[in-house]
């Protein structure tokens, strides 16, 4: 009655095996949507700018400039205040044009915020409809892409920068850029 | 009792309005019905990416609201249902599409049912296979000692 047999531990071999996939399926942050972009060329959009002082963006001009930091904004999201003093930051770096785009935002609003808070970029488009956020895949803000000399997009980031994902994965890129002119 | 017959009437309605429920709003709609029912149909298998778990149609966030608009001005664009779905697919991945596309990578995800449809039989099988058959038989066991009132105290 009590002799042993290997399929006696079939059963915890099954524990052991869902609970492995479920321990790998937890890792994995579902809210996460990869990017239809990635690797792809940036779609074609032109901008109009923000204010006087500063152009719009136009995207077939993000190839000949060098590297592009797009940075999705709007006055009404609180995670883009949380990345702004980065944001602030990465405006030093002269390695890359860095650009924002106030997405389903009026001009009046994202001026008052950049004046309140500082203003990190270069050029600076209105998406007031959100048409051409829609057109990159955009499902909130913020979010940044990484597009390089061919015009390509190398990468996302939804949800707001930080120091450890600059670090990980926007660093190396810019490295890489630089060596190969 | 007046009171009451009121409050149930007034229970009732809400029910029914909640049950009508959905995001779509007045100025949305269009006002061809055919075209509408398409752009309903497609909505509710479009998952909305500010609050994942409901459809754009479904859903009060602007980005589903700029979603539905859009499903409808490729429609009346002359646009089919697929051409539809394409066009956001071709933005957010198959991640949007709340029917996943039965395609190489989602195999296992529309095969797993019928896998543990097969591995459940399977072992139903060899387990009624194993099991000693029960002798048709009167139902009394000649060894099973017999059943006594008696209550003896030794």
């Amino acid at each position: 009655m009590n002799r042993f047999r290997l399929s006696n531990l079939l059963p915890v071999g099954i524990f052991v095996a869902i609970a492995t996939t479920m321990a790998f399926g937890l890792q994995r942050d579902p809210k996460v949507i990869p990017s239809m972009l990635l690797d792809r060329p940036i779609p074609k959009f032109e901008l109009p700018a923000l204010s006087a002082k500063q152009p719009g963006i136009n995207s077939a001009k993000f190839g000949p400039e060098g590297l592009v930091l797009v940075n999705v904004f709007a006055s009404w999201c609180s995670s883009c205040r949380y990345e702004h003093p980065f944001l602030m930051n990465v405006a030093k770096d002269s390695r890359f044009k860095f650009v924002g785009m106030a997405w389903k935002d009026t001009p009046d609003h994202a001026n008052e915020y950049l004046s309140t808070f500082g203003n990190p970029y270069s050029a600076i488009g209105v998406d007031e409809s959100g048409r051409t956020g829609i057109d990159l895949g955009v499902s909130g803000v913020p979010e940044t892409f990484v597009v390089d000399r061919g015009g390509r997009v190398r990468l996302r980031v939804p949800g707001p920068m930080t120091p450890e994902i600059w670090k990980a994965e926007i660093e190396p890129i810019i490295l890489a850029a630089a060596k190969s002119p | 009792m007046k009171f009451f017959q009121n409050v149930f009437a007034v229970s009732a309605v809400l029910i029914f309005i909640a049950s009508q429920a959905f995001a779509v709003l007045p100025d949305e709609v269009l006002k061809d019905p055919a075209l509408e029912a398409r752009a309903r149909v497609i909505s509710q298998d479009l998952r909305c990416l500010v609050c994942q778990n409901q459809s754009i149609d479904d859903s009060n966030a602007p980005l589903a609201k700029d979603l539905r608009v859009i499903v409808r001005e490729r429609l009346s664009s002359g646009d089919t249902n697929e051409q539809v779905f394409g066009y956001v697919v071709s933005r957010y991945g198959n991640y949007v599409l709340l029917k996943p596309p039965l395609q190489t990578d989602t195999l296992l995800l529309w095969a797993s049912p019928f896998i543990m449809l097969v591995i459940a039989l399977s072992v139903a099988i060899v387990y009624l296979r194993r099991r000693p058959e029960l002798e048709a038989s009167d139902g009394i066991d000649p060894d099973e000692p017999t059943p006594t009132n008696d209550l003896k105290v030794d």
